[in-house]
């Protein structure tokens, strides 16, 4: 990693956007004294300035402090969604590779479906059965993405499973349990980890595709994708509304891809 | 730089070995004559200052281990460095008189013009080294065509080209693609492109290190026969020093980048002078320099009393075992005397069998209908405390067989009794059987260190706690002769014979009766075979183990084993004690074998050159 960070400029930058943002997550209140909820009606629709960085709202609530103190739902959401599909999908195809046969024959169908529906429109069918809020959310783009993750996770196992070390540890005595975990998991997981990190970008934009279309949190509660949707009536008036958070999240996206990209590099010239 | 560089200075090493060797050296006439040659990587120098001459119409081997730089030598020659290589100095010229010209910095263009026309190469892999999806005649035609030859005439001569590499029906084989060929017949093709323009020198890159040992002959022969008629010059690029000795007319010793010694085959073998070729020459496993069946020096240490019970055993179970194969069947009785004679009139007590294997079939399914006998009615047993080796090519059954007895493969037919009990895939079994696998670089988890890997058996079968398994681990490293500081390493630190001692140790760690050695040195070096094998070979004297010893080498069976089967196409066509089977082969395939491991041109056999 930190070989990493020396050769490539862009992941150094790319780290450091992370973390500030990560950092808006945790202590938003460090980065704005701002009132989120609160808003002064006089002050509605300002541009953006000295004292409101990405202007105010309709409402007069400066959108700064709305981002910032909606990053932390944002990627709350984004690392559930990422839970969701990287556990979900390693499982299955750390079973089916392993176990081969109709096991991987029926799980692999089943992700072949999931890979034939458009990945929103998946989390949209999931979502509007789950019901609305950031958590299910979440768990529906999740869903959406456990294909990708079980493919990735099956090509590896396959590559390791017949690895000659495998075969190794059988002779040793180690039953299949632990001989999947200790061996064909760990040498299969560096790829999927590096999917989890290109991912992960994909996963906030998905995230903010359902708020922005109402799926998401509640008003008044500021979230990134909501604040995009709700900047949209205000386009003509004041661009910054939409415009500004909507950075953002690119941003994000674009920073999380290049650590991805060079974490997935890292791994490739491991082997 | 300088292309003539009259000094060969290359630290004292090179110095001496240019003073020790400079009898050897070849005046003006030299169709070859390199002087100083320096080759690096980046910043790291891999060639110190190499010279070297190769005269016309002679076969001048370069031998080294791996990493000495010798096929870096080769391909700066040839002007195929990979990317980041170049020489650095030096000076290399081929042919003499007018018709000289330097091969070192050289342009793109100028290569053209050497390279296949006045240097043909033979590469390594056979495998990798034709195109697969051009056919094969194209590719010899495409050798003559990019020099000039019209290409409907690159034709015709592409076929009898192949006719005279020996390929049957030429014009059919020509409209072949490689993966129709087999390794032998693609290495003939490659010798064809290489000789195609009739080149003044020919360089092979370990031609047949790929290739089974009775095909390495024929290809051998075949490269001896060509460039013997053409009075082209070989430089035989080998890591086998037995190959050099039946082949070349001067042998250059390369260590480290560094000529130690050169001058002809039979001097520098014979009588070696330079304390690191006495090392390479004392570690072939050669049928001329171990007479006993046995490792030299741990094996002393265990009484020939020991050593004889297993013999006669082994050769009266096997008798009974196939009574329909007569070959099996009269080779082993004659075997049984042989071995009573071999041994002298020491009791012989028979003991007890530690596997029996009677009858084993298995098939693979190749297509819809068609299956393949990979073991056909196979027949063994191997007393306590023996060592028993199955010897054949690639393809005769010898790996699948190995397989069946650590039952991880069920035998379609057969069975295969452990102690009178026939063995399975269940613990109890693994515990007393274990395998080391031929290839130490992929048998180690690169995730765990040395440690780990070694307790790996302990932790699965629950044995002691943490502390003592730690002790335990420790004890086996040492048993292999391994520091403990290596202990904490991951495999990709450690060499590959390092590798290979972490792999014993934990077949080790249980206790095994049985350790079934499948190829366990082909992937090494051969000093570092050497070691192993001697460490094998002590283990077995001090632990009263049983090997079952899986190889293609004759040389090494005929060093660590005390009975050979040997395995053709499936079956079994020969058992007995080494001695016997090495000195009188009873069945032709056998005999075949034998006279195909290289290093049996010896002073008793003069002739056996191949070259003249």
């Amino acid at each position: 990693m930190s070989a990493v960070l020396r050769t490539r400029p862009a992941a150094l930058v790319a780290l450091a956007v992370v973390t500030l943002i990560l950092a808006w997550a945790l202590v938003p209140g460090l980065f704005t004294g701002q009132d989120p909820i609160a808003g002064v009606p006089a002050d509605k629709l300002l541009a953006p300035g000295a004292a409101h960085w990405f202007g105010t709202d309709h409402l007069g609530r400066d959108l700064f402090a709305r981002t910032v103190h909606g990053t932390s739902l944002s990627v709350r959401a984004a690392l559930l969604a990422i839970g969701v599909a990287l556990v979900a999908g390693s499982g299955i195809g750390l079973l089916a590779g392993f176990l081969g046969g109709p096991v991987d024959d029926a799980l692999m169908r089943a992700t072949d479906v999931l890979l034939a529906i458009p990945g929103l429109l998946l989390s949209l069918a999931v979502v509007t059965a789950l019901g609305f809020g950031t958590v299910k959310v979440a768990i529906a783009v999740g869903v959406a993405s456990v294909a990708t993750f079980a493919r990735v996770m099956r090509s590896q196992v396959l590559r390791v499973r017949h690895a000659t070390y495998v075969e190794a540890a059988r002779l040793a005595g180690a039953g299949r349990g632990a001989v999947l975990l200790r061996h064909v998991l760990p040498n299969a997981a560096g790829p999927v980890l590096a999917l989890a990190a290109v991912e992960l970008g994909a996963v906030i934009l998905a995230v903010s595709a359902l708020s922005f279309l109402g799926y998401g949190a509640t008003p008044p509660t500021p979230e990134w994708g909501s604040l995009v949707a709700e900047g949209r009536d205000y386009l003509a008036v004041a661009w910054w509304y939409s415009t500004l958070p909507g950075l953002v999240i690119a941003l994000f996206v674009l920073a999380v891809g290049v650590l991805g990209r060079a974490l997935t590099r890292e791994t490739r010239t491991d082997r | 730089m300088t292309l003539t560089t009259s000094t060969p200075g290359a630290g004292p090493t090179a110095d001496a070995a240019a003073a020790g060797g400079a009898d050897d050296q070849a005046p003006s006439d030299a169709l070859l004559r390199v002087r100083g040659l320096r080759v690096a990587y980046g910043a790291a120098e891999v060639v110190h200052g190499v010279d070297l001459d190769v005269r016309p119409g002679e076969v001048v081997a370069l031998v080294g281990e791996s990493g000495s730089g010798k096929s870096t030598t080769a391909h700066a020659l040839i002007g195929l460095l990979p990317d980041g290589g170049r020489v650095t100095g030096g000076s290399a010229h081929l042919g003499t008189g007018q018709r000289s010209a330097a091969l070192t910095g050289l342009l793109p263009d100028a290569w053209r013009r050497v390279r296949g026309v006045r240097v043909g190469l033979v590469p390594q892999d056979p495998g990798t080294a034709l195109d697969p999806v051009v056919r094969v005649g194209e590719q010899v035609a495409e050798a003559l065509v990019v020099h000039g030859t019209p290409r409907r005439a690159a034709r015709e001569r592409a076929v009898e080209i192949l006719a005279d590499v020996g390929l049957d029906r030429p014009r059919e084989r020509a409209r072949q693609y490689p993966h129709q060929l087999s390794g032998g017949m693609r290495q003939r093709v490659l010798v064809g492109i290489a000789m195609a323009c009739e080149p003044e020198l020919v360089i092979a890159d370990e031609p047949t290190s790929a290739l089974d040992v009775t095909v390495q002959r024929r290809v051998l022969d075949l490269l001896a026969d060509l460039t013997g008629r053409a009075g082209t010059a070989v430089l035989l690029i080998t890591h086998d020093l037995a190959v050099a000795a039946d082949r070349a007319d001067r042998v250059v010793v390369l260590k480290d980048g560094v000529v130690v010694e050169q001058g002809p085959a039979a001097r520098v073998l014979g009588a070696p002078e330079h304390p690191y070729t006495r090392e390479l020459v004392a570690t072939v496993p050669g049928r001329n320099n171990v007479p006993s069946a046995y490792a030299p020096g741990a094996g002393a240490t265990v009484g020939t009393g020991e050593k004889a019970a297993p013999s006669g055993a082994a050769v009266a179970a096997t008798a009974a075992g196939t009574p329909d194969e007569g070959t099996t069947d009269g080779t082993s009785s004659e075997a049984t005397a042989a071995g009573a004679i071999a041994l002298g009139t020491a009791a012989v007590e028979p003991s007890p069998a530690l596997i029996e294997v009677r009858g084993l079939v298995k098939e693979f399914r190749l297509g819809r209908r068609e299956r393949l006998r990979a073991v056909d009615d196979v027949s063994f047993t191997v007393p306590r405390g023996s060592a028993f080796a199955l010897v054949g090519e690639s393809g005769s059954g010898k790996s699948t067989t190995a397989r069946l007895v650590l039952g991880l493969d069920r035998p379609d037919a057969g069975v295969v009794e452990l102690d009178g009990a026939p063995v399975g895939a269940d613990r109890a079994t693994r515990r007393r059987t274990q395998l080391v696998h031929q290839d130490p670089y992929s048998s180690l988890d690169p995730r765990f260190t040395v440690a780990a890997v070694v307790e790996e058996p302990l932790w699965a079968h629950r044995v002691g706690t943490r502390a003592e398994r730690r002790d335990r681990v420790a004890q086996l490293l040492e048993q292999v002769h391994l520091s403990p500081d290596l202990a904490g390493r991951r495999p990709a630190e450690l060499s590959g014979g390092q590798r290979q001692r972490v792999a014993i140790a934990r077949a080790l760690a249980l206790d095994p009766e049985l350790l079934v050695l499948d190829e366990p040195t082909s992937a090494l070096d051969v000093s570092v075979q050497a070691r192993v094998l001697e460490l094998l070979a002590r283990l077995r004297a001090e632990r009263g183990l049983t090997y079952l010893f899986i190889s293609h080498d004759l040389a090494v069976v005929r060093q660590v084993a005390d009975h050979v089967g040997v395995l053709s196409g499936g079956r079994l066509v020969e058992t007995g004690p080494v001695a016997r089977v090495f000195d009188h082969p009873a069945h032709p395939y056998t005999a075949e074998l034998i006279a195909a491991i290289p290093g049996a041109r010896t002073p008793a056999h003069p002739d056996r050159k191949d070259l003249t």
